[in-house]
C-alpha cells in the first residue's frame, strides 16, 4: 500500500511536468493549428539556460538563492526562445500550416545540433540545494521534496493560466481565437500579437518543465536531446485531452504520468521490459481515440 | 466622401474555382444597400473578401481608404462592423466577454445596444453557446454596433429565424440603419423591401443589376435574378 | 520525342550511368564524401548506395506527404520493420531467404493496413501525432530487446549461413549490394511512377487538394489514403531490408527513432515535395551532404578552427537543419521547385492548401 501510495505521488508529478509541457502545446495548437515540435528545444534551452546562469554566479550565494535564480531562468530562457521563434520563423508563414510544422522540426534539428556540437551529448549537473534532494516524512512515507516542489509547479500554473485565460483582456482573446480565429481579427483585432503571446506563455511553461523535469526525474542532469523526448509524451497528452484543450491537458498529463509510474513498477519487474511504461501510454493513445477521437475534452478551453 | 465602399473588379479564387469574377459596386454613405442573389453566387464570399478575410485581386476602398492588402483588424478599425451569415458568436464566451472582445473605442455604446436589445443585458453572464440562434444573432449585432462605427456588413441576419422573430429583427435593423450606413445580404425579400433603398444583383459571381428597392415588385426582376416567383 | 519518352530515357541513362560507377577507378579530390579519393572506393559506393536506400524510402514517403498531403510521422516504423523482421528470421531463426522477404514484407502489409486504418481515423495534427506515437512505440519496443530478439541498443548484426555468400557484407561485396540498393531505388521509383500517374494517383492529388469535394464526387478517400499509407509503407520495408543488407547491423537509434522520419522529411522537402525525381535528388543531396560534413569534421586541420565556426561545422545536424529551414523560409518548392517553375506552383499549393489569408489557416478542418 506504501509502495502503491508513493508510485501514485511521484506519477502525479509526473503529470504536473507532463501539463506544464503540454498545455502551452495545446494552446499554440488550439489557436495557431501550428504542431509546435520546436517546444521539446523551449523546454531543453530552458534548462540549459538555467545551468549557464546558475554555474556563473559566485557559489557563496548559497544553493537555494541559486536553484530559485536558476528557475527564473529557465522560465525567462523559455519565453524568449519561443518569442523569437514565432517572430521570426512563424510569422513569415502565416497562412501555410504545414510549412509552420516544417519550421519548428527544421528549428529543433538544427539547434539540437549546435547543442551537441558545443556541449556534446553528456550531461550537465544544475546545481540544486540540498532539501531538494531529501525526503520529507508524510504519514509514514518518505516523499521526495523535489515532487513536491513539481506538484506546487504544476498546480500555481494550471490556477494562474485558468485565471489569465478567463480573467483578462487577452486570455479572452485567446479563447475566443482558439474557437474562431477569423472573427477574432474581424472585430478589429490584431490576432497576431495573440499568436505570439500564446507562443511566449508556452515557450515560459516549457522551460520551467525542462528544468524540472530534469530536477525531479534525471537526477540533476540535462542533456541536448532531453526535451525533444519529453516532447512526445506532452504530444501525447494533448490528444489524450483533446487539441486546445487546458482542462484536458491537466487531466491527460495526470492520467499519463500515472499510467507511466504504474505500470513501470508493477509490470516492468514481472516483464523484465524497461520501456513498458512508455509503450502503455502509447496504448492508451489508441485506446483514447477508439473511443473518443477528439480526445477526452473536445476542443474548447 | 459620398460612398462608403468603392469595389471594382474584384476577384476570388478558392479552392480553385473562381468565385468572385470581376465584382464592381458602390455602396452609397447612409440607408442600406441590399446585396442580393441565389444561393452561391458569392455574396459571403464578396463581404469576406471586403474584410481581407479571404485573398482577393481588385480594389477596394472603404470608408475613403484603400485597403488593398490590408489585414482585416486594420480594415475594421476604420469603422466597419461585421455580422457573419452564422452569427460566429464564440460560444464558449459569455455575452458580457463577446461583447467586451469587440471594445475598439474608450466609451462603448452598450445605451445604443441596450436600447435596441434590452435582453443582453439580463443574459450578460450567460455562455454565448446556450444561447437561442435568434439570442446569439442579438449578439452579433450588438458587436459590430458597439463602437458607433459608420459602415455595417450584415449577413443574413434572417437565416434560421422564426417568422415572428424576423419581424422584430426587422424593427431592431430598422434602428440600426438610423445609425450607421449598412450592406445588407438578404434572402428575405420581404425584410428587403422594408428595410433597403438601393438593391445589388449578383449572379455567378458578377454583378448583373444594380437598382431600386423598388424594383423588387416588378416580378420579372425577382424571377430573373433570384429565382423566386415574385414578393407578395 | 513525347515529353514522358524523353524523360524516360533521361531517367534509363542516369540508371546506367549509376550501375556503372563500381567500375569507375576514377581520381576524384575533394568532393568525395570518403577519405579514399577514389570513385568507386568502398567507401564512395557505401555512402551512394545508402543515398539510394534512402531516396527509394522518400519516394514512397512522397506518396503519402507530397501527393497525399498527410503528414505522417510513421514512416520510420516500416522502415524498422524491414530492417528487424529480415534480420531477426535470418539470424535469429535462420530461415532461408525467400520466407525471410516474404514474412517481412507480409509483418509490414498487416501493420500498415492495421494503424493506418487506426490513424487515419482522425484527420489533420491528430493524425500526424498519432503515427507519431506508433512509430515511437515501436522504438521503444525494439530498445527494450524483447526475449532478446532485437538486441537493444547493443544492436543485432545481420549474420545467416542462408544469406549468399555474393550478399554478406563483407567488403568485397560492397560493388553487389550497391546494385542492390540501385535496384531497390530503380523498383520503388517505378512503382510510385505507376500508382501516381495512374487513376489512384490523380485521386490522391484530389485529396491533397480538396478532400471534400472528392467526397461530394461520392469517392470515399478513406480508402485511397488507406492505400497511399500501405505503399508508402510497403517501401520503407524494402528500404529496410536494403539497408541492413549494406550496413549488417541494427541499432535502434539509426533505424528506429524519429530522427531517421524526420531526415526522410528533410529529403523530400529539400527536393520538393510532391515531385518523384525531387525526392530522389533530396535524398541523394543529404546523405551525400551528411557523410560529406562528417568527413570534413574528422579530418585534422578541421581541429584547428576557431570554436564558433568548428562547433556548428561539426554537427551535420545542424547544418541540415539549418538548410533545412532557409528551404522552408525561401525555397517552399525545393529543388525541383527551382528547376521547373510550373512545380513551384503545385509545391506552393501544397502548403498553402486552404489559404493564402494571414489569419485563415486551416490544416484539414476549417
Ligand atoms: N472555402 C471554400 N472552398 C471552396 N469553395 C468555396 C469556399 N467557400 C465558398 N465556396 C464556394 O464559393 C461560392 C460562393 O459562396 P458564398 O458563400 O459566397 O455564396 P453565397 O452567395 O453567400 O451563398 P448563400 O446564399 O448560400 O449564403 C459557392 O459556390 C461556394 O461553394
Ligand atoms: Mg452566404
Amino acid at each position: 500500500m506504501n509502495v502503491f501510495l508513493a508510485l501514485t505521488f511521484s506519477g502525479i508529478a509526473l503529470g504536473a511536468i507532463y501539463f506544464l509541457a503540454a498545455s502551452g502545446l495545446s494552446l499554440i495548437y488550439g489557436l495557431m493549428d501550428i504542431l509546435n515540435f520546436a517546444h521539446g528545444l523551449f523546454m531543453t534551452l530552458g534548462a540549459y539556460v538555467a545551468w549557464d546562469v546558475a554555474s556563473h554566479l559566485p557559489t557563496s550565494w548559497g544553493a537555494p538563492l541559486l536553484f530559485s535564480i536558476a528557475v527564473v531562468a529557465s522560465i525567462i530562457g523559455g519565453a524568449l526562445a519561443a518569442g523569437l521563434t514565432e517572430v521570426l520563423l512563424i510569422r513569415p508563414l502565416y497562412g501555410r500550416p504545414v510549412s509552420q510544422i516544417l519550421v519548428t522540426i527544421g528549428l529543433d534539428l538544427a539547434v539540437v545540433g549546435l547543442l551537441l556540437g558545443g556541449f556534446g551529448s553528456n550531461s550537465l549537473s544544475i546545481p540544486v540545494p540540498l532539501w531538494l534532494i531529501e525526503a520529507s516524512r508524510v504519514g509514514g512515507l518518505d516523499l521526495p521534496n523535489s515532487n513536491f516542489v513539481a506538484l506546487v509547479a504544476g498546480v500555481v500554473i494550471l490556477v494562474a493560466l485558468e485565471l489569465f485565460l478567463h480573467r483578462t483582456r487577452y486570455g479572452i482573446t485567446i479563447r475566443a481565437g482558439v474557437e474562431n480565429r477569423d472573427m477574432v481579427s474581424a472585430l478589429g483585432i490584431n490576432v497576431g500579437r495573440a499568436f505570439t503571446l500564446v507562443f511566449v506563455i508556452g515557450g515560459a511553461m516549457a522551460g520551467l518543465a525542462g528544468l524540472l523535469y530534469a530536477v525531479v526525474f534525471s537526477g540533476d542532469l540535462i542533456s541536448p536531446t532531453q526535451g525533444d523526448s519529453l516532447l512526445i509524451f506532452a504530444f501525447i497528452v494533448v490528444v489524450i485531452g483533446g487539441l486546445g484543450s487546458i482542462r484536458g491537458s491537466a487531466v491527460a498529463a495526470l492520467v499519463v504520468g500515472l499510467v507511466q509510474d504504474y505500470t513501470n513498477f508493477y509490470l516492468g519487474s514481472h516483464s523484465g521490459m524497461a520501456e513498458i511504461g512508455n509503450l502503455s501510454v502509447v496504448l492508451l493513445l489508441a485506446l483514447v481515440l477508439e473511443w473518443r477521437p477528439r480526445g477526452l475534452f473536445g476542443s474548447t478551453l | 466622401m459620398t460612398n462608403a465602399l468603392e469595389v471594382s473588379d474584384l476577384h476570388v479564387t478558392l479552392a480553385g474555382s473562381h468565385v468572385l469574377q470581376g465584382i464592381s459596386l458602390n455602396v452609397p454613405v447612409g440607408g442600406v444597400t441590399a446585396l442580393l442573389g441565389r444561393n452561391g453566387v458569392g455574396k459571403t464570399t464578396t463581404l469576406r473578401a471586403l474584410l481581407g478575410l479571404v485573398a482577393s485581386t481588385g480594389a477596394i476602398s472603404v470608408l475613403g481608404t484603400d485597403v488593398r492588402g490590408w489585414a482585416t483588424h486594420r480594415i475594421v478599425r476604420l469603422g466597419v462592423g461585421y455580422v457573419p451569415e452564422d452569427r460566429d458568436v464564440f460560444a464558449g464566451l459569455t455575452v458580457a466577454e463577446n461583447l467586451r472582445l469587440a471594445e475598439r473605442i474608450e466609451a462603448p455604446r452598450y445605451d445604443d445596444v441596450y436600447a435596441i436589445f434590452p435582453e443582453l443585458r439580463e443574459r450578460s453572464g450567460q455562455r454565448a453557446g446556450t444561447m437561442s440562434g435568434g439570442q446569439q444573432q442579438m449578439v452579433s449585432i450588438a458587436r459590430a454596433l458597439l463602437n458607433g462605427w459608420p459602415l455595417l456588413l450584415i449577413d443574413e441576419p434572417s437565416k434560421g429565424l422564426a417568422p415572428r422573430l424576423v419581424g422584430e429583427l426587422a424593427d431592431a435593423l430598422a434602428r440600426v440603419a438610423t445609425l450607421a450606413t449598412v450592406l445588407l445580404v438578404e434572402q428575405n425579400l420581404a425584410l428587403v423591401r422594408r428595410l433597403a433603398q438601393r438593391i445589388i444583383v449578383l449572379d455567378h459571381g458578377e454583378v448583373v443589376h444594380t437598382g431600386d428597392a423598388q424594383e423588387l415588385d416588378d416580378p420579372d426582376l425577382a424571377k430573373r435574378f433570384l429565382g423566386v416567383s415574385g414578393v407578395k | 520525342m513525347s515529353p514522358s519518352v524523353r524523360r524516360a530515357a533521361i531517367a534509363l541513362g542516369l540508371v546506367a550511368v549509376a550501375a556503372l560507377v563500381p567500375f569507375i577507378g576514377l581520381h576524384l579530390p575533394w568532393i568525395l564524401p570518403s577519405t579514399v579519393n577514389v570513385v568507386n572506393s568502398t567507401g564512395t559506393l557505401e555512402v551512394l548506395a545508402l543515398s539510394f536506400v534512402f531516396a527509394g524510402v522518400a519516394l514512397g514517403y512522397d506518396v503519402i506527404f507530397g501527393y497525399t498531403g498527410l503528414l505522417s510521422l510513421g514512416p520510420v516504423m516500416y522502415f524498422a520493420t524491414g530492417v528487424y523482421v529480415f534480420d531477426i528470421t535470418l539470424t535469429h531463426w535462420n530461415w532461408p531467404l525467400a520466407s525471410a522477404l516474404v514474412a517481412t514484407f507480409a509483418v509490414s502489409l498487416v501493420l500498415a493496413i492495421l494503424l493506418g486504418a487506426i490513424a487515419l481515423r482522425v484527420s489533420g495534427i491528430a493524425f500526424t501525432m498519432v503515427t507519431l506515437a506508433f512509430a515511437q512505440a515501436f522504438y521503444y519496443l525494439v530498445e527494450d530487446n524483447p526475449h532478446g530478439l532485437t538486441g537493444g541498443d547493443t544492436g543485432l548484426a545481420l549474420y545467416s549461413s542462408r544469406l549468399p555468400a555474393f550478399l554478406s557484407g563483407a567488403v568485397s561485396n560492397t560493388r553487389n549490394l550497391y546494385w542492390i540498393a540501385l535496384g531497390f531505388l530503380v523498383v520503388s521509383y517505378a512503382v510510385v511512377w505507376l500508382v501516381t500517374e495512374s487513376e489512384t494517383g490523380h485521386v490522391l492529388v484530389a485529396i491533397r487538394e480538396n478532400e471534400r469535394r472528392l467526397e461530394v464526387l461520392g469517392i470515399r478517400p478513406f480508402r485511397y489514403k488507406l492505400a497511399a499509407y500501405t505503399l508508402s509503407s510497403l517501401v520503407a520495408t524494402g528500404g529496410g531490408v536494403a539497408y541492413i543488407l549494406l550496413i549488417g547491423t541494427a541499432v535502434p537509434s539509426a533505424v528506429a527513432s524519429v530522427t531517421v522520419t524526420l531526415s526522410i522529411l528533410v529529403m523530400v522537402v529539400l527536393g520538393g515535395a510532391g515531385t518523384r525525381w525531387g525526392a530522389v535528388t533530396g535524398a541523394v543531396i543529404y546523405v551525400y551532404l551528411q557523410q560529406y560534413l562528417l568527413k570534413v569534421a574528422a579530418e585534422p586541420s578541421f581541429a584547428t578552427l576557431p570554436a564558433f565556426l568548428r562547433v556548428p561545422l561539426s554537427q551535420p545536424q545542424f547544418l541540415l537543419g539549418l538548410i533545412f529551414v532557409l528551404f522552408v523560409l525561401f525555397v517552399p518548392g525545393g529543388i525541383a521547385g527551382v528547376v521547373t517553375r510550373r512545380r513551384l506552383r503545385s509545391a506552393a499549393r501544397l502548403f498553402d492548401a486552404t489559404s493564402a489569408v494571414p489569419t485563415t489557416i486551416p490544416m484539414e478542418e476549417p
